[in-house]
């Protein structure tokens, strides 16, 4: 098991292009770590340089303290899954397994080999399938694979490109789990690169979002959803996306399309001297005001819309509300869209109601708005004016106080059904 | 099959800018490296294959310049283009060119049509035939063509054959009919021996045109209500327009070189010549080297000619495809 | 439901009876040739009267002996190494262009293709003065040497179709599972590549076996010929005697080893000869 620790590192193309630009993380031991962010952003190519498969242009790239920028992607001791599990066709799965083992000449006898083979084919209920060629697998099988070779390295850490995108939705789910699980059991650190936020979210200790090679944050999943520093991360976390008003702040009071938003006094002094600053909103800020109970009433604004429809989910419904916004802001939303990979933003608001709401489309409603949650963006630069560092650290750090218990904990059963007979 | 995934798409940042000097350089070295590798590599092969064709045909050249002749190698003189003159007014050129264009037109089409039934067979088989189908029609397309030539010259030998035995009832053949003392009857056993051979290969091209139409297009044809023919006609040949036009180039321009079944069977009398066994007559039999040459470089300006009028004409896009024998 | 399933199979039955017949027949024919006797041979009829395995005697070890066996070694020999060398060639040659990065590419790939479609006799006259010049007329390497013209562009375009489609990431895999750079080209790629090579190799040695222009062109006695040319040359084992026998059953020899690598091969040898044609 081991740390790595990326100080400043540089990945720059014939053309000049920086494909990766001054990333730097620290990679606790035993840290799951997801890189996420639109194709092109250079999350791969920042998994690969880790790996040794790309080479650093400038920075150090650390393993356990000990700088590695030039050794051998063999000489590093990690492990990778690959995107199409890049397993060898012409082995069986027991030999496909049994690789990285049988090329550390000497080091293994026959016995060890199989016995480690077989005891990672147990752990990923492939044992009936040993002797059989990849190409006879399912995806979620050759999925497995990949990982047994990464298991029986006992390598200092596990990489992941992309390894779920080639399997059906349902199957994706479910190896989501048992990457989880299996991390949290070996406690191996992990970095892991998806452009699937469900999977940065759940998957992840910490989330590094990139655009275009820059490191945006690196932060919790919940520090990223609730303290965004930018409207790249705001918008590119969550799912339905983060809606974005323009707004003129009038003394305590936002003017925006959908109507006016009295907000606190801290968060109008962050928008103070902005002629226009764009609200964060995220959908479930908003309920159907008939639905609320009093005593919230007062911690939001109450303001009467027209949904265009909604869509009922049974556990709970998404309504429409469109707004025309000027070409200013709508050219804006339309690059903050390119930037993260979507066609369009439309100039809608998305909100979500409660299954029970009867507002239907077509009719004007009266919605309620939390406004405590709400952010505000520079049009500009895209900074959030409203972040609160502190309470995102706090966030992190509960996060990673988790996992330390987890992993012990793992570590604990580990050890006491290790002692119990088979 | 490039080594990233991630495509770069920001302009140059805030790098320092010796480290960008330096990223660079790396580059440009390993890109040099790279390109030094794949000429190692490559330049071998590249530089046989000139040789053992652009160097002869360019000797070719030069040598039909000259009337020259092995046998009395003293008397050779420069005449400028006047061999090309004598090849060009003698009737036997004209007459083998015709001989050569009608055996490639029709071997061609006969062939494309065979072909394409043979394909259809094969496509259509079910699993359990397919790989008998397959290893039988590889039979003639692996077998030795001078083979292939004297299996079906005995078979219609007046002498050794059985086929005017067997198809005595048909008008016009009785058992005193010698197949190889016309020119009409020599050419048709010659195109049977010419397209019973390749027409395997042209198949297995049209097979794989044909397997690369998706089934739902046909599918979709049929839920529209056309019938076999029409979903022939308007959907699947014309998602196989690629494949066929390569087919029917690479069998024309090989058709057009056709010298072992002509040479076998008749080796060119009654009126059956075809180009390239005039070449031959003339260079290695006759020993007219400079006469010779200027038939084979003819002979190579048709098969430009033709490859030329392929592509312009037809467009046929060559340099993603591949036929040969 | 069960009469059409009868039917299906009746109809497939006969399409496939036929396809067998067309593809057979001639080899067939000439396979009763080689078995009957000189005196049989004007019979008319398609199978001997009587069965004889004299044609095959005469030139395995009787009169022809001399003529055929020596045009045998020369075929094989000279078709073996002309594959091999193409190959060799034509594998340094695929695996630059399918996996490396250089300008040129095309162009080699477009003289392969020319050189595909070259007209043999063409190259016949000029190396046919040169080779009598410099010592080559009726040697094997002045076959080998015109037969890489044959062997070598369809070498290139097969391999180099069959090279794109190896996952090559996975010679990656295996540096970071540990492999030297060797040992992840050994290891991942050279079982992935070797089938390939193998079918192209197959294919070369079809085209090398099959020549009959440079082999009458650029011999002139058993030093070089190889078969399809001696065939040509055949005569019977007296003047008066026809050959039709003898020849017949020399074909019916150098068809043997053409029908063993089909019948072994056949599923290589179609993907082969059409990756490249479809996927170049």
């Amino acid at each position: 098991m081991a740390s790595i620790t990326l100080q400043n590192l540089v990945k720059q193309y014939g053309d000049g292009f920086p494909a990766v630009n001054d990333v730097s993380i620290d990679i606790e031991d035993g840290e799951f770590i997801i890189l996420v962010g639109p194709s092109g952003c250079g999350k791969s190519t920042l998994l690969r340089m880790i790996v040794g498969l790309e080479d650093i242009t400038s920075g150090d790239l650390l393993i356990d303290g000990q700088r590695v920028n030039e050794k051998a992607p063999r000489d590093r001791n990690l492990a990778m899954v690959f995107q199409n599990y890049a397993l060898y066709p012409h082995l069986t799965v027991f030999e496909n397994i049994a690789f990285p083992l049988r090329l550390a000449k000497g080091k293994h006898t026959e016995d060890e080999i199989r016995k480690l083979v077989t005891d990672a084919a147990k752990t990923l209920e492939l044992t009936d399938h040993l002797e059989r060629k990849p190409g006879n697998l399912s995806g979620g099988q050759r999925q497995r694979v990949a990982m047994g070779r990464a298991i029986v390295r006992q390598a200092d850490a596990f990489l992941f490109d992309e390894p779920l995108s080639n399997l059906d939705a349902k199957l994706r789910g479910q190896m989501r789990s048992e990457i989880s699980q299996m991390q949290r059991r070996l406690g191996v650190t992990s970095v892991y690169v998806t452009h699937d936020q469900t999977e940065a979210m759940t998957l992840g200790d910490r989330v590094a979002v990139l655009k275009k090679g820059i490191l945006q944050q690196i932060a919790s999943p919940r520090e990223l959803y609730e303290q965004p520093v930018n409207l790249f991360v705001a918008g590119f976390i969550g799912s339905p996306s983060m809606n974005f008003l323009p707004a003129t702040l009038e003394g305590s009071v936002l003017k925006t399309p959908i109507g006016n938003i009295p907000v606190t006094e801290d968060k109008a002094r962050a928008a103070e001297g902005k002629s226009v600053v764009l609200v964060g909103l995220r959908p479930e800020f908003f309920e159907d005001a008939s639905l609320v109970e009093e005593h919230k009433k007062d911690k939001g604004s109450t303001f009467t819309a027209e949904l265009t429809h909604t869509e009922w989910l049974g556990n709970e419904q998404y309504g429409y509300i469109n707004f025309d916004p000027d070409p200013e802001v709508r050219e804006l939303l339309n690059s903050l869209a390119a930037d993260m990979d979507a066609d369009e933003l439309r100039p809608q608001i998305v909100v979500t109601l409660d299954a029970a709401s009867r507002i239907r489309g077509g009719r004007s409603a009266e919605l309620w708005l939390d406004t405590r949650k709400m952010h505000l963006f520079d049009p500009e630069t895209g900074e959030n004016l409203t972040r609160d560092a502190e309470a995102g650290a706090a966030l992190t750090q509960e996060a990673n106080a988790a996992r330390a218990e987890e992993i012990s904990e793992a570590r604990e059963r580990e050890a006491s059904t290790a002692g119990q007979p088979a | 099959m490039s080594t990233t995934t991630e495509t770069p798409t920001l302009p140059s940042g805030e790098t320092g800018r010796a480290g960008r000097r330096r990223a660079v350089q790396q580059f440009s070295d390993r890109a040099k490296a790279e390109r030094r590798l794949g000429w190692w590599l490559a330049g071998p092969a590249f530089v046989v294959m000139l040789a053992v064709t652009a160097y002869p045909i360019l000797q070719a050249m030069y040598d039909s310049l000259f009337s020259y002749r092995l046998t009395a190698p003293d008397e050779r003189a420069f005449v400028g283009l006047a061999n090309y003159g004598v090849v060009l007014t003698d009737v036997v050129w004209w007459r083998d060119l015709g001989v050569t264009l009608l055996i490639t037109v029709v071997t061609v089409v006969v062939e494309l049509i065979l072909g394409f039934a043979l394909a259809l067979v094969m496509h259509k088989a079910l699993k359990a035939v397919r790989g008998w189908l397959r290893t039988a029609i590889l039979v003639p397309y692996g077998i030795i063509t001078v083979v292939s030539a004297f299996a079906w010259f005995y078979m219609f030998d007046i002498n050794s054959g059985f086929v005017n035995t067997w198809f005595n009832w048909v008008p016009g053949i009785s058992p005193d009919l010698n197949w190889f003392a016309g020119t009409w009857t020599s050419l048709f056993v010659i195109m049977a021996s010419e397209i019973w051979k390749t027409t395997p290969f042209i198949s297995l091209l049209l097979l794989a045109g044909l397997a690369q139409v998706p089934d739902e297009l046909t599918e979709a044809a049929e839920v529209d209500g056309a019938t076999w023919w029409q979903r022939m006609q308007r959907v699947i040949l014309p998602n196989m327009k690629a494949a066929i036009m390569v087919a029917v180039l690479f069998r024309a321009l090989d058709a057009f070189r056709i010298f072992d079944n002509v040479f076998i069977m008749t080796n060119g009398a009654f009126n059956t010549e075809v180009l390239s066994l005039l070449a031959y007559r003339t260079s290695i039999g006759r020993l007219e080297i400079g006469l010779g040459s200027a038939v084979s470089v003819l002979l190579f300006v048709c098969v430009l000619l033709i490859c030329f009028i392929a592509i312009k004409l037809f467009k046929v896009d060559l340099a993603s495809q591949r036929g040969g024998k | 439901m069960k009469a059409s399933r009868t039917k299906e199979r009746v109809t497939w039955t006969i399409i496939s009876v036929l396809v067998l017949i067309y593809a057979l027949f001639p080899v067939a024919s000439i396979l009763a040739t080689s078995f009957k006797l000189p005196s049989d041979l004007t019979s008319g009829k398609f199978m001997p009267t009587t069965w004889t395995g004299s044609n095959y005697e005469q030139i395995l070890v009787g009169s022809a002996q001399e003529l055929f066996l020596s045009s045998l070694r020369n075929s094989i020999g000279i078709a073996l190494i002309a594959t091999f060398i193409a190959v060799v060639l034509a594998t340094l040659c695929a695996y630059a262009i399918a996996r490396l990065d250089f300008p040129g590419k095309k162009v080699i790939l477009t003289t392969a293709l020319a050189v595909s479609i070259f007209p043999v006799i063409s190259i016949v006259t000029p190396l046919f003065n040169l080779w009598r010049n410099i010592g080559l007329y009726d040697t094997w390497p002045g076959l080998i040497i015109p037969y890489l013209s044959l062997t070598l562009p369809i070498s290139i375009w097969t391999l180099a179709a069959f090279f794109r489609q190896i996952p090559w990431e996975l010679e990656q895999a295996a540096q970071v599972d540990g492999a030297t750079t060797w040992q992840a080209f050994r290891k991942a790629i050279v079982p992935l590549a070797a089938p390939g090579v193998f079918t192209t190799a197959i294919i070369a040695f079809f085209i090398a076996w099959n020549d009959f222009v440079y082999g009458i062109s650029l011999t002139s006695t058993e030093a070089a010929r190889p078969v399809p040319a001696a065939l040509a040359f055949f005569t019977g084992a007296s003047q008066f005697e026809s050959p039709v026998g003898a020849i017949s059953a020399a074909a019916i020899i150098v068809t043997i080893p053409i029908v063993l690598l089909v019948l072994l091969f056949q599923r290589q040898i179609v993907s082969g000869l059409t990756q490249g044609a479809v996927k170049g």
